[in-house]
């Protein structure tokens, strides 16, 4: 546990240097496309407190200054398969952003999308020292969590405690400076394929980069595309990205449950490609402008003409008519749900105050999915795009960008973690001073 | 083959993208990604619009000056352009004018400046950037009858030189003549006699000069008795003597002068004392000051006095 708190606390410090210096690049290495944005913080002084303007939930202390898109390479299911391909569309990235930012960046803060997270809730109990709480006695009761056997080769990516209870109060967001004896916390640990994260780190690293901060996709992209009712009152965040669907559930304002089902847009496009025997790239080109999962008698009459150069003319005129490619799309988008409802059933999303569901990601975008996905993961079904932020080009503001856009409020406003808080002294030296010192106060 | 082929399979997906390079990968090489991040890095982007533009021109005018011929020609061309400045008219002196000296010191101010243009080898019209005029009021200054000096280029090309001169306020007497002196004891000139300034007092007496505005203020207390003073007399550079008419004197103490002779005039006009017939009034010691009778006022005095003891 120590080395994890050592290595989280550094990239914590890195990403503090980061602020101080003003500039940090937001890295959102997806399976179809690597996204990067370059934000410049300003500082809180822009917005005086009697502002009616208000900080507008911490995005106005930052800007999106560059952006770029570029063709993801080398990734499969958000995870890095090709080290050298993947550095170079990173390099791609990164290298347009800051030539529209027109500064240099050395801070990046990153997203994994896939990497099979696993989620688990722990909790602790502690009791009180003295009879306020402090910031010492959160560190402890976090401690006492009793951490479950995540399995060799993977590492923690988040451990947010997302309860706090104080004797028979529970449901308390920050319990310091209150009254009571016994603390109990709940914590909320993800875990990732320690392989995954070396390697996006290793790819970063041969950039000339610094990891200023990873957080998981479905995370970042949960923040930015649940609004502020969801996100309080229970509501899951699916993200359909290109070779994974991250899902996260969130209730009272924190992630209580992330997964990531091992399946996109990608394998969408793939059926496409198989069925019509095109190349992936005319495949990927169908699917986005004739794509669709409702057929209607009007989708028969509409012939697609799919094209080649093959130079045979019977196979280079070949149409195909939409009700066949929605054909082929239905039954991948009906799996990839089916999928997600498996893992939210296992996660007992049913028992949530509210059950909305948000779909985000570019695999959103399919016409018609929010009436499929309705029949599959319930009524409460919206497509969401991510939060407006300062500066941000419209081009990225769609969908598929909610987990880059995430990143940037993770940024700006990071969430508590375990290692934000001091470990107890677990010395015997250090406690008997305590005591000590504790002895002489109560009866002096 | 089966197992081969269901391992391909596996990885239909990757496989059937990379045999499709549908377009050019425009991805930058390491070099160029590191070359631009160097260039966005603030120092060293302003050390090439800067420094590197800076550091060739001082290397080209470093390698031009290196060549000797090249320093010759440009000093030459700095020369010819520096005298067709000077020369110009606007710039010339043509003229001389002194105002506020007598016509023996304007004459000797004439020679000084004739001596200066000789020395530096230059004569009337004169362009005014080889004046100097600082050393030439320097010289001017150093004559003895000049107090103070103002020497300028006056538009229209006239050096003009004003003089203040230094006013005598005494006449001194020394073993070899009389000279006037000026309020800071300076010597001014010598003149014929006493008599060419018998508006001005006089002094004498080794280390008189020095003392001349103690002098002055001792002349200027002796003014009740102004029309009889020959003149101040400096005793054993020490005290002053005041010298009346009829070989009268007023010795006065060292310290504080000036209070003695007021003593004396007040005794005087009380009792017209400096018009009897006294040789010496002696202040020197200030708790008994003495007067010294002629020796005829002795007599009458001791005859008055033995009459009065009959």
């Amino acid at each position: 546990m120590r080395d994890l708190y050592e290595s989280q606390r550094a990239m914590r410090n890195m990403r503090q240097a980061a602020m101080q210096r003003g500039v940090v690049a937001i890295l959102d290495v997806g399976t179809s496309k690597i996204a990067c944005l370059v934000l410049r913080f300003d500082g809180p002084d822009r917005f005086r407190e009697n502002d009616s303007v208000g900080s507008m939930a911490g995005q106005s202390s930052f800007r999106v200054i560059g952006a770029a898109t570029t063709r993801s390479r080398g990734v499969r299911f958000g995870e890095v398969e090709a080290m050298q391909e993947t550095e170079r569309a990173i390099r791609t990235a990164v290298q347009a952003a800051q030539k529209m930012a027109n500064v240099r960046v050395d801070h990046v803060i990153a997203c994994l999308s896939g990497a099979s997270p696993r989620s688990y809730g722990l909790d602790g109990e502690t009791n009180v020292e003295g009879s306020v709480v402090t910031d010492a006695d959160i560190g402890s009761v976090l401690a006492a969590c009793d951490v479950p056997d995540y399995g060799h080769g993977r590492e923690v990516l988040h451990a947010q405690p997302v309860n706090f209870a104080l004797d028979h109060r529970t449901g308390m967001a920050d319990p310091r400076g209150q009254i009571g004896n016994k603390l109990t916390a709940d914590l909320h640990l993800l875990t990732v394929d320690a392989t995954a994260v070396q390697n996006i780190l290793h790819c970063i690293k041969r950039c000339d980069l610094e990891l200023a901060g990873l957080a998981s996709s479905a995370y970042v992209s949960g923040i930015s595309s649940l609004v502020e009712d969801e996100q309080e009152l229970g509501a899951a965040c699916i993200d359909m990205g290109g070779g994974t669907t991250g899902i996260s559930v969130f209730l009272r304002k924190h992630m209580i449950y992330a997964d990531a089902v091992r399946m996109g847009g990608d394998h969408v496009t793939a059926d496409i490609s198989m069925g019509l025997s095109v190349p992936m790239p005319t495949a990927e080109r169908i699917k986005t402008f004739y794509g669709g999962v409702v057929a209607t008698g009007m989708d028969d009459r509409e012939a697609i003409e799919i094209g080649g150069d093959t130079g045979d003319w019977e196979h280079d005129r070949r149409t195909v008519s939409r009700a066949e490619l929605i054909g082929i799309m239905r039954p991948r988008v009906e799996e990839i749900l089916e999928e997600v409802r498996l893992r939210l059933d296992a996660a007992g999303f049913e028992y949530l105050p509210s059950q909305q569901i948000v779909l985000t990601g570019g695999g959103s975008q399919i016409p018609g999915l929010d009436g499929l996905a309705s029949k599959i993961l319930g009524q409460q079904v919206r497509l969401g795009r991510p939060l407006r932020v300062q500066g941000l080009p419209q081009a990225a503001t769609g969908p598929a960008f909610s987990g880059a856009v995430g990143l940037t409020l993770f940024a700006a406003h990071p969430q508590d973690e375990w290692w934000d808080f001091e470990i107890p002294a677990e010395r015997y030296p250090a406690r008997s001073f305590k005591r000590a010192v504790k002895w002489f106060k109560d009866n002096w | 083959m089966r197992s081969l082929m269901s391992a391909i399979l596996r990885r239909a997906v990757p496989v059937v993208r990379n045999e499709a390079p549908a377009r050019r990968d425009p991805a930058p090489t390491r070099w160029s990604y590191r070359y631009q991040r160097l260039m966005l890095t603030p120092v060293f982007r302003a050390s090439v619009r800067i420094g590197l533009p800076a550091l060739l021109l001082v290397f080209i005018a470093g390698a031009w000056f290196s060549n000797p011929a090249n320093r010759a020609a440009l000093a030459a061309q700095v020369e010819t352009a520096r005298d067709a400045i000077e020369s110009r008219p606007e710039f010339m002196v043509t003229s001389l004018s002194i105002s506020g000296a007598d016509v023996a010191v304007a004459g000797a101010i004439k020679d000084l400046v004739g001596a200066e243009f000789d020395a530096i080898g230059v004569a009337f019209p004169v362009s005014s950037f080889n004046l100097d005029l600082p050393s030439l009021r320097e010289r001017v200054t150093k004559l003895t009858a000049v107090e103070d000096a103002v020497v300028r280029v006056k538009p229209g090309g006239t050096l003009d030189i004003v003089v203040t001169e230094r006013r005598p306020v005494a006449v001194w007497r020394h073993v070899d003549g009389v000279r006037l002196i000026d309020h800071e004891g300076e010597m001014i000139g010598m003149i014929a006699a006493r008599s060419d300034r018998p508006d001005l007092p006089l002094i004498a007496g080794d280390g008189a000069k020095d003392r001349i505005g103690e002098a002055l203020v001792l002349f200027a207390a002796a003014a009740p008795v102004q029309d009889r003073i020959r003149g101040l007399v400096r005793m054993g550079e020490r005290r002053w003597d005041l010298v009346l008419d009829g070989g009268q004197r007023i010795l006065l103490p060292t310290d504080n002068p000036v209070a003695a002779l007021d003593r004396v005039m007040a005794l005087h006009a009380a009792q017209d004392m400096l018009r009897r017939d006294v040789a010496v009034v002696d202040m020197r010691n200030g708790n008994r000051p003495t007067l010294r009778l002629n020796p005829m006022a002795v007599g009458v005095l001791q005859g008055a006095s033995a009459r009065i003891s009959q």
